[in-house]
């Protein structure tokens, strides 16, 4: 990590603990977004930092992915992922709009196929003022009021269906379209770098807990059933850290990259970040879930912020993909030459 | 950071690379398969007359941590005979650190050459995981010391010229504080080497000592601290030194396999759903393993010792191995059963072959549960349970 990145990851690490962490989850439910925390997360300049210099902002995919990494281990219920990821999509097509920039608007992505207009399931659907969507090879801006109104849903995300038939293409062709899906690669590394944050914080919170809790006479983490059930996802937590770093320094290079299979040497971006999709997802499955078993029955209660993290992954593991349909694309981009 | 190899990396890599087509033959796969021993001294010579071996020792020159994990892990993917040679680097590495000039001369410079190999002399019939406890004893008498006892796994040892050899010289002590390491020659007189067949066709060793005698310069550091110098061993030896990639080579033979082989409803196996989820799966471990060696290889090369690091990626790496091999054997059926030679075997016998052989990698060089007792209690501060 360069002085820069220690600066960002300092900065966005006491933001984040300071204004988002479970409390600002309970209170937001059940909407799944803290507008208050977003006001505050404007003011930084956060939601434009994703543009380029000369627009404004200027952090590089590696930069955004240290600050999605330490939302995530607050659970931040704000839409920086979405909407730092649609701002860059929009500057490349030449529809960048400032309120975006100072987070006035906030934007999102329709990550999956629009189906006879509507656009099921967004995970930013009942906040965001903007959505882009990808139709057949058109890219759609919708500009509307958001619902404010939120699907119930496991990980409390502000999940809405949005109708689009109200919204106009302003890009089209090949080009256009590899903008989007440039832009869903982005997406995935960061979210992946959201779930790392959440493994992270699952893994603390629970180290911390055994040490407290005493049974039988002696704090539950000396027994070794436990200790061993948790050693095994600190290097879990590391291997996704650094596959989703490898992904983020391969989406900022300009060259395209290679898939060797036989040699073990993978450096294309598209390849790199669904790898990271599906390994951060499963990654925190495990640690929220053995973290979650490790509390007990308090884990289960609402009370204890586990839950929270355990629900939060398993949302946003699956919000684009189910995880075989993941692995499914991700087997046509190794195999590219072969059926499928 | 950076995942670009820096230029001399990228540069040993592609020499390593053109050694292993130009010099790594069918014949020499075959042989180590039907031989059980997973070594090839003229191999090892020819590798370092290339010059290549220098960058195999751990801390040895101007080599860094990252060449030497690339070194292996080329041999590894391509399917070379490497287990002689990572421990017998090993051991130049362990010489390296704590060795006297006697030792640099007499068996470093030797080990060096790819001539000579040398095996590990810890684990015994009573003692693996414990290994603390070890009772193979070391007695001094004059500026002789002879030793007694037995080792198990002593793999190698038949192609052997010096045991790293663990022995106990101190009861009166903790056990930790009571054993001394000795580099002992095979050829001395009281050295019996009883082979150990395996269900993988690796041929380990049984070695028996029975007054051995040896001069006190094959002593390796300090009486009674021969402790640390397994803890530099085993750093050594997690993570960076092989082993971290096992699936690699097997994924590419299952590749090839599905691509030409029919599943029931006549379609290709490479088209089938759960084949397809499952290669991408392992192509994600391969990626992960490779990434944390890679770690434990940069915070080796800037001075650092890897030991948890290398402890996260040995567990990961032969758990995730053991759990793909499974997959893929179930998927093939009958014929992932057939070995090497058989007709109709799937990925010509390599499925069966892996199936085999992953179940000693969460074992050797440190079971998953001596590695989580590590991250547990150096990793995450959780009292020691043992």
């Amino acid at each position: 990590m360069s002085a820069d990145q220690e600066a960002i990851q300092d900065v966005f690490s006491s933001f984040f603990a300071a204004q988002t962490g479970p409390e600002s989850v309970r209170n937001s439910m059940p909407l799944g977004f803290d507008p208050k925390a977003w006001e505050r997360l404007s003011e930084t300049g956060a939601p434009g930092m994703g543009v380029s210099l000369p627009a404004g902002g200027g952090a590089s995919l590696s930069d955004l992915v240290i600050v999605a990494e330490e939302a995530g281990a607050q659970i931040a219920p704000l839409p920086i992922i979405d909407h730092v990821v649609a701002s860059r999509i929009l500057e490349k097509l030449n529809a960048l709009e400032s309120e975006i920039l100072t987070g006035n608007l906030i934007a999102g992505l329709v990550l999956r196929p629009v189906e006879n207009g509507i656009a099921k399931s967004v995970p930013t659907g009942s906040i965001a003022n903007r959505l882009i969507a990808l139709d057949e090879d058109k890219i759609l801006l919708l500009k509307d009021e958001p619902p404010n109104k939120s699907l119930p849903n496991h990980g409390d995300l502000p999940i809405a269906h949005r109708g689009i038939k109200n919204a106009t293409v302003i890009a089209e062709g090949v080009e256009a379209t590899s903008v989007f899906k440039r832009g869903l690669h982005e997406w995935k590394t960061l979210i992946s770098a959201f779930l790392v944050g959440i493994t992270r914080s699952s893994i603390e919170m629970t180290v911390s807990y055994v040490k407290d809790r005493h049974q039988f006479g002696k704090p539950i983490g000396s027994f070794q059933s436990i200790q061993h059930g948790l050693a095994d996802l600190p290097g879990l937590c590391d291997g996704a850290r650094l596959l989703v770093n490898k992904a983020a320094w391969s989406g900022d290079r300009e060259i395209t990259g290679e898939i060797n299979l036989t040699d073990n040497e993978i450096s294309d971006f598209a390849t790199l970040s669904s790898m990271s999709l599906i390994f951060a997802a499963e990654t925190s499955l495990q640690a929220t879930d053995r973290g979650l078993h490790y509390h007990g029955g308090y884990g289960f209660s609402e009370e204890y912020d586990i839950q929270l993290f355990y629900r939060k992954a398993r949302a946003w593991s699956q919000i684009i993909n189910s995880p075989s349909d993941e692995c499914l694309h991700l087997a046509d981009l190794l195999l590219e030459d072969k059926e499928g | 950071m950076d995942f670009e190899l820096s230029e001399k990396a990228i540069d040993f890599r592609s020499q390593v690379k053109k050694f292993i087509s130009k010099n790594l033959t069918t014949e020499i796969i075959s042989k180590m398969h039907e031989t059980g021993t997973f070594n090839d001294k003229s191999f090892n010579e020819s590798l370092a007359s290339e010059g290549l071996l220098a960058g195999a020792v751990p801390g040895y020159g101007d080599r860094d941590p990252v060449e030497l994990y690339l070194l292996f892990n080329e041999l590894e993917k391509a399917g070379a005979p490497y287990d002689g040679l990572a421990v017998t680097m090993l051991v130049a590495g362990v010489i390296n650190a704590v060795g006297t000039e006697f030792h640099h001369e007499e068996v470093l410079n030797k080990l060096l050459s790819g001539k000579h190999n040398c095996c590990l002399g810890y684990s015994e019939p009573d003692y693996g995981s414990d290994v603390a406890s070890i009772t193979t004893k070391a007695e001094k008498i004059g500026n002789k010391w002879i030793i007694n006892g037995q080792k198990m796994w002593t793999t190698m040892a038949h192609e052997s010229d010096w045991v790293l050899l663990l022995t106990r010289t101190n009861s009166e002590v903790p056990k930790h504080k009571g054993m001394t390491m000795f580099l002992v020659p095979m050829n001395t007189p009281g050295i019996e080497i009883q082979p150990v067949a395996t269900m993988a066709s690796e041929r380990t060793n049984a070695t028996f000592y029975d007054n051995v005698e040896v001069e006190d310069q094959w002593r390796l550091s300090e009486v009674d601290d021969g402790w640390s110098v397994m803890g530099i061993a085993l750093a050594l030896e997690r993570g960076v030194m092989g082993g971290t990639n096992p699936a690699v080579p097997l994924l590419k033979h299952v590749i090839n396999w599905a691509e030409t082989t029919s599943s029931k409803n006549k379609s290709l196996m490479i088209n089938n759903a759960l084949m397809r989820e499952r290669i991408a799966r392992t192509a994600i471990i391969n990626q992960v393993g490779q990434l944390l060696t890679l770690r434990a290889a940069w915070i080796a090369a800037t001075g650092g010792m890897p030991g948890v690091e290398g402890s996260m990626a040995k567990i990961y790496a032969s758990e995730e191995y053991q759990k793909v091999v499974g997959w893929f054997q179930q998927m093939a059926g009958a014929e992932g059963l057939l070995s090497f030679g058989a007709e109709d075997a799937a990925a010509s016998g390599w499925i069966d072959y892996d199936a085999r052989h992953a179940p000693v990698t969460t074992i050797y060089g440190g079971t998953s549960e001596i590695n989580r007792n590590n991250i547990a209690e150096r990793h995450l501060g959780l009292p020691r349970s043992r």
